[in-house]
């Protein structure tokens, strides 16, 4: 049980910069997702948190304590790595009995544990066995096992899931959620599946070139994203991005030849935007509806193609040189003339500024 | 697929190449089973295991296979493969500046000073120390010749084990000393085998560092003891005693090679062999 | 970027022992040769205690133009060791190796794991074994003889009358393991789906190995013929066979080194022959080394 605290840090190798003044904090018993693209600093942020890499500068706190001089074995975390790191040469119960067994535990005790834990993880048949007799799914409960055997302060999970097949993916997700809160431990958790993140995570913390962009609820990330790159990197499908001009009352949408424009009376509109500025608009698939005849502020586009997903549909809109997507609630998408027309629904967008950051 | 005249073609040179690699050992079939035994390929007239009791009854043989040879290659494999496996290691985990250049230059060097350069000055350095004519002089310096190839096939293998097992294991709590005990060595023993029966099979079959090195009949190893039996300057080769001591000789080199063919598969190292 | 698991001084430490015998038998005989290049030092006498620097005497006795293309002379030596690395790594291990694994390409049976296991003992087992071996097999009275007179042709004595092309052979024999093995396992690197292309396309076998494999096989090509090469040419054990005669026509290199060196002990000399060995090594090295960088580069 426990909190951290990471007060900037900042990590360099050689002359890259890998996480540049990163502050967080995690109360007791949270479930923290760092989610970013590849060489965001994600799993660094967890490594520093670890203690298999000393932070450059700034201090990390687990339980008001300061660590971040001390080597990974006397913090007390437990991790799963991306490829499990299960020893070939020792049997599942050794590999999950390790931490107990550096910690002195007697070899009685040791047996004891593993078997409570394993039976709690379904895995109790195959102690006996070794790693490579496993499926990709079985060694990843013993791995997450030898994270829990010793009841570590901190779990620290570095995109455990990402080496197993869709299906088991999803199975793994849940019972890692399940886990978590019956142990109610507080875990830092790195993935560039925002899908996983939002469906594990209290909290979710956005990265980007080794700064933090957005902390929040999933929810609060999904509805309010703070800038163009959140707003692109969840969901699926993204969010989709236009840019455009504010002509008087018109908006009008930049689409290369087929520049249209759509009145702005029923929009609320950030005060920033006067008449010629240019800024980006967002707007969820899902709050986008079709039509196939002209109405009021709608424009106009080209049928691209529609995609059947089973329990929705997506039509994707060819409007100038953009593609636009739109998200159908019904299992098939109807049959659509070459030209459609799209309408917005006003309070349900998004305004970025050219800094790609949203406008109040 | 392929027309009849490929096949001739192909069948052709394929029996070709197998002549070519079994005539020269078919002497070594009947020949250390036959007592009147001739360089020519006579099958035996009365095969007996005479030659073998000959060769058991040399003195000087048997030493040279059951103790000098033993002595040179147990000692070449622990050296060469605790040195290697140490330097390995290092170098693979640790923080040495310009570790590639490093390797680079090591067999770089080990290409360039062969045996056939340094034989000389290696000859002079072992006479200067003292340890002319004796099985620790040989013992150090096959270590050195064999060294570079060696760090470099072990390296292969401590890259390959993932540092994931060592981070497990620090953040599951173990000190510098567990971790190297109970995870990074375990995970390097197919290395430090295949190093370690590799340098003993090369230094089971190396002739001219004890033929330089050793003089007294009773230090040789087999390789020059075998050699010292049909030597072209000393006359008539004894040849009942060649052809069965090749046999005993050669025996343990065929096992090896097996047991780790059957081991671990017969990885390819680029020049394992040279 | 990766973080090293142990520190700059530990790991020193752990190099050490490595380090001790690299500087013992690899830098101090680099630097010894060429030191007593510039002497007459001997083993024995007044030249042994109290070498005198004579300079570049020791090689220009190599290199005396009047003597050196003679018998048991430097230029003599470098001449056969030339046709020696030629015949028996070039055309021998290099075409041979390479002939056997395009034929065994793709191709499993009884006859190949003949083939490959009867090449790779020749390759593994003692080098003083295969000596005699060749030695019997070679002699008048020998199977190679026996042989020839079964189909009616005339025995020689091959070792006496034709000493270079007997170490040829035998140097083909024992070394073809490696090129073989190298080749085989480059080919089988190669997907299927290339030749199979190739064969829907309708190319020939012949046009299958110009324009599919030997592109392809390139530079392992490059990387055997160097390896070969400076292995072949550094190589002593054909002294085993013949002891460089009769009257020095099989005399290589190496074994012109240790005749000069540790049968005659001008210790001066034999060092002057081993920085010339030693400038062809670096050559053959380089290349090497460059070759198969830049390979590395092109895979990364």
């Amino acid at each position: 049980m426990a909190s951290i605290a990471l007060s900037h840090l900042r990590k360099t190798f050689g002359k890259v910069i890998a996480v540049n003044d990163v502050s967080l904090t995690i109360a007791d018993g949270e479930f923290v997702a760092l989610l970013g693209p590849s060489g965001c600093g994600k799993t660094t942020t967890l490594r520093m948190i670890s203690g298999l890499e000393m932070p450059d500068s700034g201090s990390i706190y687990i339980n008001g304590k300061d660590v971040t001089n001390l080597p990974a074995r006397l913090r007390d975390v437990a991790m799963v790595f991306q490829d499990y790191a299960l020893y070939p040469h020792m049997t599942i119960l050794e590999n999950i009995g390790y931490p107990l067994k550096v910690r002195g535990v007697s070899k009685n005790a040791l047996t004891a544990q593993v078997q409570a834990v394993a039976a709690n993880l379904q895995i109790d048949e195959l102690l006996m066995r070794r790693p490579g007799q496993l499926s990709g799914g079985q060694q990843q409960r013993v791995a997450v096992a030898r994270a829990v055997v010793h009841r570590a302060q901190v779990f620290l999970f570095d995109e455990p899931l990402s080496n197993l097949d869709a299906k088991l993916r999803l199975e793994a997700r849940a019972f890692l959620k399940h886990l978590q809160r019956e142990v109610g431990i507080t875990a830092v958790y790195v993935t560039h599946d925002q899908a996983e993140a939002m469906a594990l995570a209290d909290k979710i913390v956005v990265m980007k070139e080794g700064g933090i962009v957005q902390v929040g609820t999933p929810l609060e990330i999904y509805r309010y994203p703070a800038n163009t790159f959140v707003a692109s990197f969840i969901g699926s499908p993204p969010m989709n991005l236009l840019s455009c001009q504010l002509d008087g009352s018109q908006l009008q949408v930049l689409a290369g030849d087929d520049t249209q424009s759509i009145g702005i009376e029923r929009m609320a509109l950030p005060s920033r935007l006067t008449a010629g500025s240019q800024f980006t608009l967002g707007i969820r698939p899902e709050h986008i509806r079709l039509k196939t005849t002209p109405t009021a502020n709608s424009i106009r586009g080209h049928l691209y193609v529609t995609q059947t997903l089973g329990s929705e549909s997506l039509v994707i809109v060819r409007v100038g040189d953009l593609l636009i997507t739109i998200r159908l609630f019904q299992d098939e998408a109807p049959p659509l003339p070459d030209v459609v027309y799209l309408c917005f629904e006003t309070d349900h967008l998004f305004f970025y500024g050219q800094d790609g950051q949203v406008l109040q | 697929m392929r027309t009849l005249l490929q096949r001739i073609v192909i069948t052709v040179f394929v029996v070709a190449v197998a002549t070519f690699f079994i005539t020269p050992l078919l002497w070594f079939i009947f020949a250390p089973f036959n007592p009147q035994v001739s360089l020519a390929v006579t099958i035996p007239q009365s095969p007996s295991l005479a030659n073998f009791a000959e060769v058991l009854g040399n003195s000087l043989a048997m030493r040279g296979l059951l103790q000098n040879s033993v002595i040179i290659g147990v000692g070449a494999m622990v050296g060469t493969s605790l040195v290697a496996a140490l330097a390995a290691y290092g170098l693979s985990r640790g923080s040495i500046p310009g570790r590639s250049l490093l390797i680079y230059v090591l067999i770089l060097f080990s290409s360039v000073v062969t045996g056939t350069a340094s034989m000389v000055p290696i000859f002079k350095l072992i006479f200067d120390l003292g340890l002319i004519n004796t099985h620790t002089g040989v013992i150090l310096v096959m270590i050195g010749g064999l060294l570079p190839s060696a760090i470099f096939i072990m390296q292969d293998f401590v890259d390959s084990v993932p540092r994931s097992y060592e981070e497990a294991a620090m953040v599951a709590g173990a000190s510098p000393l567990q971790i190297f005990r109970d995870v990074t060595f375990p995970s390097m023993r197919p290395g430090v085998m295949v190093v370690g029966i590799w340098a003993l099979v090369n230094a089971w079959g190396a002739f001219l560092i004890p033929f330089i090195l050793l003089r007294s009949p009773e230090l040789l190893p087999a390789s020059v003891t075998f050699y010292t039996f049909y030597d072209p300057e000393s006359g008539m080769p004894q040849i009942r005693m060649v052809a069965a001591y090749a046999v005993l000789y050669t025996l343990p080199v065929i096992l090896l090679y097996l047991l780790i063919n059957w081991r671990y598969g017969f990885r390819f190292f680029g020049g394992i062999k040279q | 970027m990766q973080k090293a698991v142990l520190s700059r001084k530990l790991s020193l430490l752990f190099l050490t022992p490595a380090l001790v015998f690299v500087a013992l038998f690899l830098v101090y005989p680099f630097f010894s040769i060429f030191q007593m290049s510039f002497t007459n030092r001997a083993l024995v006498g007044a030249n042994a205690l109290n070498p005198q620097n004579v300079g570049l005497q020791n090689y220009m006795d190599l290199f005396d133009t009047q003597d050196w293309m003679r018998r048991g002379e430097m230029g003599h030596s470098l001449w056969l060791t030339a046709q020696f690395v030629i015949g028996s790594a070039l055309i021998g291990q290099a075409g041979l190796g390479l002939g056997i694994a395009v034929a065994f390409h793709n191709r499993k049976g009884l006859l190949r794991e003949l083939v490959f296991t009867l090449a790779i003992a020749a390759w593994i087992m003692p080098d003083v074994v295969v000596a005699f071996a060749w030695f019997a097999y070679l002699d008048p009275d020998g199977t190679l003889n026996q042989m020839l007179q079964a189909v009616g042709l005339r025995p020689q004595d091959w070792l006496f009358d034709y000493p270079l092309l007997s170490i040829i052979l035998f140097n083909t024999w024992r070394g073809t393991a490696f090129s073989m093995l190298l080749f085989s396992s480059a080919l089988a690197s190669i997907p299927p789906s290339y030749v199979e292309t190739a064969d829907v396309i309708g190319a020939r076998p012949w046009q299958k190995f110009r324009d599919i494999l030997l592109p392809l096989l390139r530079g392992y090509i490059a990387t055997d013929l160097i390896l070969i090469t400076l292995w072949t040419f550094n190589t002593f054990t054909p002294f085993l066979l013949t002891g460089g005669g009769p009257s020095y026509r099989s005399n290589i290199i190496a074994i012109y080194t240790y005749e000069v060196g540790l049968r005659f002990f001008q210790f001066g000399k034999a060092s002057a022959i081993a920085v010339i060995v030693m400038l062809i090594n670096l050559v053959l090295a380089s290349i090497y080394l460059f070759i198969s960088r830049s390979r590395q580069r092109q895979i990364a």
